[in-house]
């Protein structure tokens, strides 16, 4: 590391946007070719001290301090300036990569515009090192294709060649794997990592995965409420965590529950070479429709109270599965019985299967009609039942103590619960019913490691009340691990491995239950580092 | 690119198809026997039939509209019962003022349209956007009619620049062009309003997109990121409007025709309901028909220009 001035380096910098404050006395520094990752759960304001130092901050935003990379206030920059400093010395890596291109604008294109923006060069020249470029990232297709023909990973390589293909010093990148697969995730990581090294840039990144940031970073920044609570060099961080926030977020990550003794149990849930198919577009316009088949022969089962995990990369058929198995949808070929009995019943759905069996998705807020209240939420699925219970309101009451919110809430509405609490109003939903299966499909993913860490507690109080199957989708192997019993792994639409969880996460027979495994970052124990 | 156009051509027969069958039978049920109407009351059974025999009244239903598609395949529509001219050349005559028409008030409608909803967009809640808006909300309330009135009193009347209706032919294309203005702005303006509503709106979605970001993060000016990735993006919706309006411009400007005293299609079609000129009816609802799904065509293909995943994919 070089002992001069460093490449960006901010100074008490603080941020207002309306009354709000966002930031408080930010104060962190980084060095040519050095690794600097922020870190902390959502609304910390990673994301716009990021956006403060590209000069990108909304309207009404208000700074003041010091921002100063390679010798340039960016504070004090004018916006021409910016401009010209914006895809030259500093660029930009964001989450989204499905979203982050302009979808009517080959990629080739896209990325030849940041070298015409800054440079006065012939358009061939651009084009010709921006074609190089995208090779550099790895990516081997042509650059006349358009955003919507390449795959998330393939995207996040364009954006990244889009931010270095004038070799910027600065390159920062706000969460930019957390859309990815765990393998994809592996590999753009490296990628970030070669780049950073060839090109001496400075990378800040932001992230919440602390896995990722213990991997990847030679600095860690922890930021909790605007401030920056903790800054270390990453063995120094990992060995010794001086603020109780900072601990408290990786034990959290760490977290790990006892789960209840499994005694085994009469079967449940019996799926026996499922089949799926989806139509894709036709080749030629009257030819018969080829067929893309989500699901390929899948068989497994499920006993009463037993723990049940499911992993495996966007795409495998998770979600067709989910869907087929709460009888959503009919397969082609196969069966699955719920108690002996099917779940897929035609037009009329069989209402003894369904209340047996309940959901909670992913996105808590999405899944909520948002103008009913709480108190019509959680009780929908008594219309799976014969006759409305008698005390409605104390049941309701209940559902929600039990997942430990107060009866007061019934008569709020969803906007005005975070996304923690509203997962768990989802979970209070699908027990309303005393439910024998429940399918969480990727009921964790979408939210911040404490509160992870406490909807994974809830979900293991509950199963200790009462034996509770379930289904538990996700592309978080840590948690899967946590969590289940047995554990099925999808690779395009079929179950390539299946076990007892230790055994698949301990001794993985499949290769890519491995690649699986050993793509998935891991956070190194306080003791080791 | 080719399947794309091949299975928009194959839903654009099978509209036509469609619609053919639909207008006929509407045609069909219509109460009011051609025949007796021409010859008016007190005649005797034996012309009228004679005359149902001579119109080909009485031949089996398939056959009739096998006869009428085969003919306007040829160009032959039929002869105006109340004309006595064939249909063709009375449309001949009336499709070169509305059709004209239609394009100038488009034309006049997008060129308008576009600089406001973009100029409105870009200055998002400043002055700009304000009075743009506020000018549309006029336009979308004021109904066309009374706006050509009042272009008449103004730019007709009161100053003698233009014409207060008629149409003088394409003989001479300056003057033609001329005395289709007033109405040409009268059509477009209350377009106008709507196209630049959508405009804006579309727009002010599309400044809203991570891709427009991701152009600001590369170092392109608010004002560049809106032209290159804003505005092409924004286009989707506003073509819909656009071909949309096409169809009403062509069609629906009967009212326009007759404040201006224009001999277009609405007016014809118009008379020949009123007379029972069901051949001349039927005839010129399927032209107007086929024109709308060839705009629509025209909107399909321009949506696979704009958008190339809708290239590669159907």
């Amino acid at each position: 590391m070089k002992a001069t001035m460093p490449l960006l380096r901010i100074s008490d910098m603080s941020l207002t946007i309306g009354a709000t404050k966002i930031l408080q006395d930010i104060n962190l520094q980084l060095q040519h070719g050095e690794i600097l990752a922020i870190t902390g759960e959502s609304g910390s304001g990673k994301s716009m001290a990021a956006l403060s130092i590209m000069g990108l901050l909304p309207r009404g935003a208000l700074t003041t301090g010091q921002i100063m990379l390679d010798g340039t206030e960016i504070l004090t920059t004018s916006e021409t300036n910016l401009c010209k400093l914006r895809g030259d010395t500093m660029s930009m890596v964001f989450q989204e990569p499905m979203t982050a291109l302009n979808p009517v604008q080959n990629i080739g294109n896209q990325v030849a515009e940041t070298i015409l923006i800054h440079e006065h060069t012939s358009k061939k020249k651009a084009h010709k090192r921006a074609t190089d470029m995208l090779r550099r990232v790895g990516l081997d297709v042509a650059p006349t294709r358009f955003p919507h023909e390449l795959s998330g990973g393939q995207r996040q390589r364009v954006v990244i060649a889009m931010a270095i293909v004038k070799h910027p010093k600065l390159l920062i990148a706000d969460e930019p794997t957390t859309a990815l697969d765990v393998t994809t995730q592996a590999n753009i990581l490296i990628l970030l990592k070669d780049l950073v090294r060839e090109f001496d840039m400075g990378l800040l990144i932001i992230t919440h995965d602390l896995a990722v940031v213990a991997d990847l970073a030679d600095h860690i920044v922890v930021m909790q409420k605007g401030r920056v609570v903790e800054s270390a060099s990453t063995p120094k961080l990992l060995a010794n965590m001086l603020h109780p926030y900072t601990r408290a977020l990786f034990d959290a990550s760490r977290h790990q529950v006892d789960l209840p003794v499994y005694k085994g149990g009469l079967q449940l849930v019996y799926a026996s070479q499922i089949v799926r198919n989806y139509p894709s577009p036709r080749k030629t316009i009257f030819g018969p429709r080829p067929k893309f088949c989500a699901l390929d022969n899948i068989s497994f089962t499920i006993d009463h109270g037993e723990r049940v995990g499911l992993v495996g990369e966007s795409g495998c058929g998770k979600s067709t599965l989910t869907r087929v198995l709460l009888g959503l949808e009919d397969v082609q070929g196969g069966t699955i019985t719920l108690d002996g009995e099917p779940v897929f019943t035609g037009k009329k759905p069989n209402l003894t299967v369904r209340r047996k069996m309940q959901v909670v998705f992913q996105d808590p807020y999405s899944s909520f009609n948002p103008r009913h209240r709480v108190s019509r939420l959680i009780s929908e699925p008594w219309n799976l039942l014969d006759h409305q219970p008698d005390d409605p309101d104390t049941r309701i009451a209940t559902a929600l103590e039990n997942v430990g919110l107060s009866a007061l809430d019934a008569f709020r509405y969803i906007h005005e619960f975070s996304g923690g609490q509203r997962q768990r109003i989802a979970i209070a939903r699908a027990l309303i019913v005393e439910p024998d299966l429940i399918i969480f499909d990727e009921a964790v993913s979408a939210l911040d490691v404490s509160v992870r860490a406490q909807i994974i507690d809830l979900i293991v109080n509950l199963s200790q009340k009462r034996p509770l199957a379930y289904l538990f989708i996700s592309h978080d192997l840590t948690v899967v691990r946590n969590v289940t019993d047995r554990v099925l792994v999808m690779k395009s639409g079929r179950i390539v491995e299946h076990g007892p969880t230790e055994d698949v996460f301990n001794t993985p027979k499949h290769p890519y239950t491995r690649t699986l495994l050993a793509a998935a970052p891991t956070l190194p124990n306080s003791q080791e580092a | 690119m080719i399947r794309y156009i091949a299975s928009r051509l194959l839903s654009l027969t099978l509209s036509l198809i469609a619609a053919s069958i639909v207008i006929f039978a509407v045609i069909e049920i219509i109460p009011g026997d051609p025949a007796s109407f021409m010859l008016g009351v007190g005649v005797r059974p034996d012309t009228l039939e004679a005359l149902r025999d001579q119109m080909g009244l009485n031949d089996p239903l398939a056959m009739r509209y096998f006869s009428w598609v085969t003919g306007m395949l040829t160009g032959d529509f039929g002869i105006s019962w109340t004309y006595k001219i064939p249909v063709s050349e009375l449309v001949d005559d009336r499709i070169w003022v509305s059709l004209p028409l239609a394009i100038y008030a488009l034309f006049l409608s997008t060129i308008i349209a576009f600089p406001a909803g973009i100029i409105a967009a870009s200055h998002r809640g400043g002055m700009g956007d304000v009075s743009i808006m506020g000018a549309t909300q006029f336009g979308v309330a004021i109904p066309n009619f009374w706006f050509a009135m009042i272009l008449v009193l103004i730019f007709a009347i009161k100053l003698p620049w233009f014409s207060a209706g008629g149409f003088p032919g394409w003989d001479d294309p300056l003057l033609a062009l001329k005395s289709l203005t007033l109405p040409a702005i009268a059509l477009a303006l209350p377009q106008a309003a709507i196209l630049a509503r959508v405009m804006r709106s579309s727009l002010l979605d599309n400044l809203g997109e991570d891709y427009i970001r991701t152009a600001r993060a590369k170092g392109l000016t608010h004002r560049q990121a809106l032209w290159r990735h804003g505005v092409r993006n924004a286009m989707i919706p506003v073509l819909t409007i656009i071909g949309l309006q096409f169809s009403f411009l062509l069609a629906g400007g009967i009212i326009i025709e007759q404040i201006f005293f224009l001999p277009g299609l609405g007016r014809l079609i118009f008379q020949a309901i009123s007379a029972r000129d069901l051949i001349v009816v039927e005839s010129v609802v399927m032209l107007l028909v086929f024109v709308v799904i060839l705009v629509n065509f025209a909107v399909d293909l321009a949506y696979a220009a704009v958008d190339p995943r809708l290239r590669s994919c159907e």
